[in-house]
């Protein structure tokens, strides 16, 4: 009788059993076989194209392309537009999901709205919306560089340190800024949700100003999502091509972030340069990846 | 430290929450907020946490003769125990217990030794001495409880607030944590007011229960008071099981539409019909397990239910089986004429229920 029941034990556990939840073999391997097939076909091979397409000609070839001094000014201006938006929406992010969490205001659908709408909008149009706004020919622009300017001091201070805006690199931060808001708050608003306020309430009855429930109980809560939404964040700042394009003008050296960089010299036939340049955009969003995944694992090991 | 709240009116949008409620908790009590979910008890506790504030224009709270009204809760000096305990999760439990002791202002904080002394200290007192440094999600409901109130205790409150302090524990560790902290209170001295909407919590451990329905105080007193002279229809029937009958009229001259009240350990059940008092009635069920007996019977003349609870010798002296006949007499009635049930009233002098003993010829 035991020896039956083991042997019973056994298939179940080799898996000859056949089980309510588990569908028949060619079942199985043919879904298996459809989701690996998509994710080689459109994740795998165009990563493998970047790399091949690159190295092409040879090590020294993509090494050339690299060293390439509009390339290497387009890597600083894009990890530089990273560094300033990144922060910028960390604090942003913050304080919105602040807001929307925890405090209930009129209008604040309409600032959930908000939040989300460079999701909504297309990124080019986004672009257009700052040309718009601060272009020489754009409303505040327009403000500055007329003839009779509401405010002469600030118009003599700009022109006299030369500051632009669009064309410039204050605009491409700023379109970065405004396309990668949401990936903070959007991340953060939902956990704070569900975490409500008691904790908060607990650290003030027991006599925490404003700032130590915050340093001490609230940022300490929301630190994995906050991490997640930062990485996501970066990785968008980084590869936004879209806003930027319309924003930048294209100025070799200049105003070039990687991904224009990359669409110029694809554009003038150098594939080695494109490529070269697309491999290190692909490389960032690897460890973008890597240093998610190990977000992620971290987290649910503190939460085994 | 005695507590005066008065005249506190609190509305959301167009919800009435508390309606102009006064009470009066004397230093040292143990104070239960009692009441149905929507009737203002934990309104009315956070309102004196400092953690809601009254509307504007109405009430004052004191504590100790001081005037806390506008104090914010930092400053109130209340400990405030959470309905989900809300400990840190991402601290030890020694770091919750201590959290209320290194958030004060440098002057005043005591030394790391001190801090970590005072936190053992308490560790003891709570019975977990071994805990310290666990995280939250490691403990079970009833140990986070405790850690919730030796936070609170750390800063050595003058008033202790507790939110449904049993409410998400099962029934044994209930009882438990509710003979502990009743222990606990005792011998720490500090002015407690806790709330629940289990009536049997309130009348085991409070010293006096404060009975709310509708944004209003229905009744205080001792837990005997409330259960043995109930101010209205609505503490009766919320203070446990009762049968309640609009019938019984001509019996009692005068009665008229009145509503009579009768609890089922005041319902005796007799086989033989016994003085003009007892009333026909069928066995419907007999539930013999558990402490007593309960019976449910179908009155003869009205249909309505009664049911009835006795010994369980009793019960198998008189050996009832469904479908039996039988005879009830009520031991104690009480009687709340028709006007105490317009809808948000609370008893007035002139519905001050009748006392009648059956036994008594009428």
């Amino acid at each position: 009788m035991s020896s039956a029941v083991s042997s019973l034990q056994r298939a179940a556990e080799a898996g000859h059993r056949p089980l309510a939840t588990r569908d028949a073999a060619w079942v199985r391997y043919t879904l298996t076989a459809i989701a690996l097939g998509f994710l080689a076909l459109f994740l795998l091979l165009p990563l493998v194209a970047v790399f091949g397409e690159a190295f092409r000609r040879g090590v020294g070839a993509y090494f050339a392309a690299l060293s390439d001094p509009d390339g290497m000014h387009a890597l600083k201006l894009t990890l530089l537009t990273a560094a300033i938006a990144v922060p910028a929406n960390l604090v942003f992010g913050i304080a919105a999901a602040w807001c929307i969490a925890k405090f209930n205001f009129p209008g604040k659908s309409l600032l959930i709205t908000l939040i989300d709408l460079p999701f909504a909008v297309s990124p080019v149009i986004s672009g257009l919306i700052f040309v718009l706004l601060f272009g020489a020919q754009g409303w505040l622009g327009h403000y500055l560089d007329a003839e009779n300017p509401a405010l002469p001091w600030l118009q003599a201070w700009i022109i006299e340190q030369d500051f632009k805006i669009i064309f410039a690199v204050p605009g491409i931060v700023l379109a970065t800024v405004f396309v990668t808001f949401p990936f903070i708050a959007r991340e953060l608003i939902p956990l704070m949700q569900t975490q409500g306020n008691d904790e908060e309430y607990a650290a003030i009855t027991l006599g925490a100003s404003g700032w130590q429930t915050f340093w001490r109980v609230t940022l300490p809560n929301i630190k994995w999502g906050l991490f997640y939404g930062v990485i996501l964040c970066n990785a968008r700042a980084m590869g936004e091509f879209g806003a930027v394009s319309v924003v930048s003008g294209h100025i070799r050296g200049v105003t070039n972030t990687l991904p224009l960089h990359v669409e110029i010299l694809y554009n003038e036939y150098q594939f080695v340069g494109a490529f070269a340049a697309a491999s290190i955009l692909a490389l960032l969003a690897l460890v973008t990846l890597v240093l998610k995944t190990l977000v992620e694992w971290a987290h649910a090991r503190r939460h085994a | 430290m005695s507590i005066i709240a008065r005249n506190i009116t609190k509305t959301f949008g167009a919800y009435t929450a508390l309606n102009d409620v006064s009470l009066d908790v004397p230093a040292g009590k143990l104070v239960a907020l009692l009441g149905p979910s929507g009737s203002g008890k934990t309104t009315l506790l956070r309102i004196i946490a400092g953690l809601e504030f009254a509307d504007a224009q109405s009430g004052r709270i004191d504590f100790h003769g001081t005037d806390v009204t506008d104090f914010p809760a930092g400053k109130r000096g209340v400990g405030f125990v959470f309905q989900h305990y809300a400990l840190f999760r991402h601290m030890t439990v020694a770091q919750n217990i201590a959290f209320g002791l290194t958030v004060q202002p440098r002057r005043l904080r005591q030394t790391k030794e001190a801090i970590a002394a005072r936190v053992q200290e308490l560790l003891k007192l709570i019975q977990l001495p071994e805990l310290g440094n666990r995280y939250p999600s490691q403990l079970s409901g009833g140990q986070r409880q405790r850690v919730a109130l030796a936070r609170a205790l750390a800063v050595q409150p003058k008033v202790l607030l507790l939110d449904e302090p049993f409410g998400a524990l099962d029934a044994q560790v209930r009882k438990d944590l509710r003979r502990w902290l009743r222990h606990f209170q005792r011998e720490i001295g500090v002015t407690t007011i806790f709330v629940t909407h289990d009536q049997e919590e309130a009348l085991e451990l409070a010293d006096e229960v404060v009975v709310m329905n509708n944004a209003k105080i229905e009744q205080v007193g001792t837990p005997q008071e409330v259960y043995d002279r109930p101010a209205s229809p609505f503490v009766i029937e919320f203070l446990g099981n009762v049968n309640r009958f609009a019938g019984l009229g001509h019996r009692l001259p005068g009665a008229g539409q009145d509503v009579l009240y009768v609890r089922p350990h005041d319902v005796d059940i007799l086989r033989e019909y016994h003085g003009k008092h007892a009333i026909r009635v069928q066995v419907q069920h007999v539930f013999s397990a558990g402490n007593y007996g309960r019976i449910a019977l179908v009155r003869a003349d009205t249909g309505d239910t009664i049911d009835a609870e006795l010994s369980r010798v009793r019960l198998a002296e008189l050996n009832l089986v469904a479908g039996d006949e039988a005879f009830v007499v009520f031991r104690h009635i009480r009687l709340f004429p028709a006007g105490a049930f317009s809808e948000r009233d609370v008893a007035t002098d002139d519905t001050s229920p009748a006392v009648v003993d059956a036994g008594r010829d009428i």
